[in-house]
Formats: structure tokens, sequence, C-alpha cells
């Protein structure tokens, strides 16, 4: 399909989520959404507002308040010609539905010798600071990237909402689409019309000489302003949002490290056992020699999410502890 | 009702069970010679549930399966060369090798797959009617579980989103008496699964299992309903599995006694089919003997394809992953 011609306008991330949303349905007749309070209420974050009208009751479903029947509900519709656009309220809710994620949803092809195609893409919400508590929280992506036939983004920006999404639907395997709860009111350009962000490639959002900083999702804005703070000790960061974590461009992160001699990896989940242990491995594999430091991580300390506004501050990594950890780091 | 059932669908229905019959007799025997790698879940026994619900459908229909999966497969159109290159683990099998007994499937002929997980294929199967109806055909999904799967929270989302979407979908429960080495009496608090359909507005049907021609109404019944648009049916088949939880000898734990198999064994569905079907003048036991013969040929050259056929090249493994 051919791109649209990009006028710029300035939209919320949620907006941006609903725009891509629109073209996902107006893309293929065989896509529909289907999820807890998607039609009525245009789902708890407003993000399919307006499409219920907009496409009427045949493309959009709301379903009983049954995360497995609703994962499964995608994997048989994708594997009988349907582009299903399955919505998962809270990533936290991965619980209620990890076998037909886990066992269905990422290994039917393989099982099947590949005789099934499974186009699912799978909305969901991480994200803690808005004093919602341990359950409706939690950034658990490192779950899902250790799962051999699923794909994972993280959208950062609206523009990148809109264009993962629209890419995640056009791909034939499942995607998962890893939002973020606090980046909803988050402003941003988003061109009128369908395009898409390759899946798999990741995006240098601020070019930098003498430290690499890979941020996930949120964090990469915690990481472009902790990158200006780090000016005054001598640092030009590289900021590297992967965009996509599964298939992970290792290429273009051991690229920047070799030449910047320094990395970072920031993620809002719990550091131990999280995502950045797995980037900060490809790391060492690949550009040991080039490395002038032990490769840093800042992540979540090992504690459920706490719910009080006083306790979660401290939770949630941010742009000073960044600093913190790469002086700490560089010993500066 | 009887009556509306041709002599060549009852001959039908008789050879599909013949063929699942031996299948898994050979099956069972070659894995317990370790000829075939991994474990095996036998459908022996059960053979009047697959042969009177498949019979009804077309490749365009879907099904999802369990763990006991190869009569469904069988039943539904499955070949026997490619279905013991399958168990053999060999690059000619149904999934190249890659999935084996528990996962065995074939999208051509609307085979969702046999499942590792008990209770997985309910959610699957409502996807796919949901799809059905999405797309505007008449086709429905049966999906196939035990009395053990009904008390998995999957059965019971599944059944309440296919009632409430009014969906082309059919629940056959074969109540074969035990959840794996469980007798019902210890796993659930009531004698029919039937019973659970209530709570989701769908008709619960109870039927003998052993018996093929009640399947067969039965079934025909609920799959008339689903491709006229008027939802879900929960068809409970009681049967029994003549062998164990996995293989033939199984693990030899004590958990059911010789009386109650020999109970059932002499109910075999496929005797009591026979002597039916001679007496009703449509299949004599000499062209009974006849099919069974020519069954066991085809098991012959079945294993035969599979022991012949290459493994899987190393260089597969990494192959579809992804599409």
């Amino acid at each position: 399909m051919a791109e649209a011609q990009a006028k710029p306008r300035t939209l919320p991330y949620v907006a941006a989520i609903t725009d891509g949303v629109r073209e996902v349905l107006k893309e293929f007749d065989n896509a529909f959404v289907a999820g807890e309070d998607v039609a009525g209420a245009g789902s708890v974050y407003g993000y399919y507002n307006g499409l219920l009208k907009e496409f009427g009751p045949d493309r959009i479903y709301d379903t009983p308040i049954s995360e497995e029947g609703i994962v499964g509900l995608g994997v048989g519709a994708s594997a009988t010609g349907c582009r299903p656009i399955i919505d998962l309220m809270f990533m936290d809710f991965m619980g209620e539905c990890m076998d037909e994620i886990a066992n269905q949803l990422a290994k039917m092809r393989y099982m099947f010798g590949g005789s099934a195609k499974l186009p699912v893409t799978m909305l969901t919400m991480a994200g803690a600071g808005a004093s919602l508590a341990a359950q409706h929280s939690q950034s658990l992506e490192a779950w899902i990237c250790h799962l051999p036939g699923l794909k994972v983004v993280m959208p950062t920006t609206p523009y990148d909402a809109k264009g993962l999404i629209i890419a995640a639907a056009r791909d034939d395997n499942p995607v998962i689409v890893v939002l973020n709860k606090m980046s909803l009111a988050m402003q941003g350009e988003v061109p009128e019309g369908s395009y898409s962000i390759p899946l798999g490639k990741a995006n240098i959002v601020r070019p930098g000489s003498n430290l690499t900083i890979v941020a996930l999702g949120r964090m990469v804005h915690e990481a472009l302003k902790a990158a200006e703070a780090l000016e005054e000790f001598g640092l030009d960061a590289e900021v590297i949002d992967p965009r996509t974590l599964q298939p992970f461009d290792t290429a273009t992160v051991v690229e920047s490290v070799k030449k910047t001699h320094r990395a970072l990896i920031v993620h809002e989940a719990v550091r131990f056992g999280g995502f950045g242990g797995e980037i900060a491995a490809q790391i060492q594999e690949e550009a040991f020699d080039y490395l002038d430091a032990p490769v840093g991580r800042v992540g979540a300390p090992f504690s459920p999410v706490p719910f009080s506004p006083a306790l979660e501050k401290h939770y949630v990594p941010n742009a000073a502890r960044i600093v913190a950890e790469t002086r700490r780091l560089l010993g500066l | 009702m009887t009556s509306q059932i041709t002599d060549n669908v009852l001959r039908d229905m008789h050879h599909r069970m013949v063929r699942i019959r031996i299948f898994e007799e050979s099956a069972g025997k070659l894995m317990e010679d370790g000829k075939i790698p991994g474990a095996l879940h036998l459908y022996v026994g059960q053979e009047a549930v697959a042969a009177g619900v498949m019979v009804h459908l077309s490749n365009d229909d879907w099904i999802t399966s369990t763990h006991r999966g190869h009569g469904h497969l069988i039943a539904k159109g499955g070949e026997f060369d490619r279905m013991f290159a399958e168990l053999f683990g060999r690059a000619t099998g149904y999934c190249k090798g890659k999935g084996g007994s528990m996962h065995i499937s074939n999208m051509d002929l609307g085979m969702l797959g046999a499942n590792g997980i008990v209770g997985g294929g309910p959610p699957i199967a409502v996807g796919a009617a949901f799809s059905s109806k999405f797309r505007r055909t008449t086709n429905v999904a049966c999906t196939f579980f035990g009395d053990g799967a009904s008390n998995e929270g999957a059965f019971h989302e599944a059944a309440n989103m296919a009632s409430l979407y009014k969906l082309p979908c059919i629940f056959v429960c074969e109540n074969n008496g035990y959840g794996e080495y469980t007798s019902q009496a210890n796993h659930q608090a009531i004698v029919d699964v039937a019973d659970r359909a209530a709570g989701y507005g769908m008709p619960g049907v109870i039927v003998d299992g052993m018996d093929a021609v009640a399947v067969y109404e039965a079934a025909g019944e609920a799959i008339a309903r689903a491709r006229a648009g008027d939802g879900p049916t929960l068809l409970e088949c009681k049967t029994y599995r003549f062998y164990d939880h996995v293989g033939v000898r199984g693990m030899g734990l004590s958990y059911r006694t010789d009386e109650e198999v020999a109970y059932w064994k002499k109910r075999d569905p496929i005797k009591l089919f026979e002597a039916r079907l001679a007496e009703q003048g449509i299949l004599s036991a000499e062209q009974a003997a006849a099919v069974h013969e020519e069954v066991t040929r085809q098991v012959r050259e079945g294993i035969a394809f599979a022991e012949s056929s290459p493994l899987p090249d190393p260089s597969a493994l990494l192959e579809d992953v992804y599409a």
C-alpha cells in the first residue's frame, strides 16, 4: 500500500493509537478489535473513542472480562483468516492469559511445521507512576521477549505509536505492542494517513560520541533529559530507542558502543532479570574489546510496584537516577 | 432419526472408527517398542465420538483437539503416512517433525492441532467460530475436550463467549471418567458435565459415546443449530479409554479396577457398531473383516513410509518460528 503524504500535525499519544488502529481497520477488511470495554467505552484509556461509530459493531467487540478467552479468540480467528487487534487492558493481566500467549499464540506456527499464520496485534498497557499499585503498573516485557514466535514493540512517542501499530498489523506474526500509560497525554507530530515503522530497527534519537544509553519505552524521554545533564561532565550521550525488542536490533547498539566505548541500559522494569541484562550480554559478546567501563543498568528495584506516591517516586527510574548511575559507573 | 442415516454414512463412520483403532494399536506398540519417541495418548475406546461428529464436517469446518488427538485427525481425514511420519519425527510429517503426537495438525483439513495443554483448545475454537461468523460463512468449529478440561478456566471463558456471541461452536466433551489418573468423582462434584451448559445459556446434551449412531444424531443436531446461527451446544459423550493415560500398558498405576475396564470393553464401540450393522444387513461380518484387513495394510504402508522418510535436517530447527 502506498504511504500517504506526510502532513505535519500534533496529536497526543492516546489519539495516535486511535489513528493507528483506524488505519488498520481501513486497510484490512478482515481486521477487528476485541477486548474489555473497547467498544461502548472506547477503552478505559479512551484510545478507541469514536471507532465504534466509525466502523460499526461488526468491527469492534466488547468482550467479557476473560483474558484467556480474548487471546484465544485472537489465536483462533487469526489462524482461520482474520487479522485481529486484541486488547489486553493492563499488561499485568498477562497472568490470566499466559497459556494462550506462551503456549498457543507464540508456538502454534512452529508446532504446526509452518502451516499456520497468526497475524495478531495485541495492544497492552505497561508502566508505573499513576499510583495504580502492584497489579496495574508493571513492565513485563521480559516475559514475552523470552518466547520465540512473538514480536514485541514499545512505542515511545505518538509518531511511533501509530507507525508501530500499523507495522504490527501488517506483519504476519503475533506482535505485542507495549504501550505506556504515563505517555498517553504526550504530544508529538503524527502525520495523517498510513505509514509504518519497520519492525526490528532501532531509532537513534540523539546522536552522541562517548556514551551509549539504550532506553526502553518511556525511559527514552528520561534518558534524553539525562543526556543534557551529563553534558556538564563532558559526556556526549547517544540515546538509542530500540523501538522493537523482539527481534532486537543488536547491530545498531553494537555499532554505537564501538564508537562511544561506554554503555548504559535503562528500563522501567525490575532490573534483576530484566531485558536490560540481555542487551548488556549482547554488547559484551560483540563489543567487549571496545568497552572502557562495565555496561551499566538502571531499572526498578527488586520489589513490587508500591502504591503510595511517596514510595512510587523512588521506584520508577528517572533522569536523575540515570545521571547518578552514569557518574558512579564512570567515576565522574 | 436413525432411518435418516444412509447406509453409506454408516459404513463411512465404521471405516473412520476402524482406521482410528488400528492406527492407535500400532502406534502404541511402536512407542512401547521404543520406535516412536516421546509420549502417546491413545484414543482407543473413544472412536465413536470422533467418527460420529466428524462425518458431519467438511475441510472448511474447524476442530481443536486434545493431547489424545490422533483419532480426531484421522476422523477429519488425516493420512496415515504423514501421521506416522510425524510421530516418528520425520521431515515428511504433517508438522515436519516439529509437533509430534501432542501437536499433530493439518490446516488444510481444518484441524487446528492436538494440544498439550488441557483446556488449551476451547478458546481457539471460539476464535475459529468467531472467524466463520465474521467472514459470513456457515462453517462451524468443534472443540473436543475431556471431563478434566471442563475444570479449566479456559473452558468456562470460551463457553461464555461462544454463547454470548452466538457462535457456531460445538463443545464436545469426551467424558472418559478420568482426568489423567484421577477419577471424575475425585475431580468434580457433578456427574454430568452437560450440566455446565446451563450456566452459559446453551443446550447441554448427554449421549452414549460408545454408540456411533447416537453421537451422529446428537452432533448432527448441534452442528445444524450452529450452522443456522443459533449458537453453541455442549455435547457430552460418555465414553472410556481402554488404555492408560499414556501408552498401552502405561505406568502400571492402579487407579481403576480390572472390573471397570472389563465392563467398558464389553461396550467396545466398534464391536457394538459392527453387530448392529450386520444385523441391519448393512455390513456383513466378512465385509467388516475386509475393512480391518485393508486398513491394517494401509497402516503397514504408513509405517513403512515413515520409517523410510528422512529425518529433519538440523537447519530446519530455526525455520517456521516466524512467518
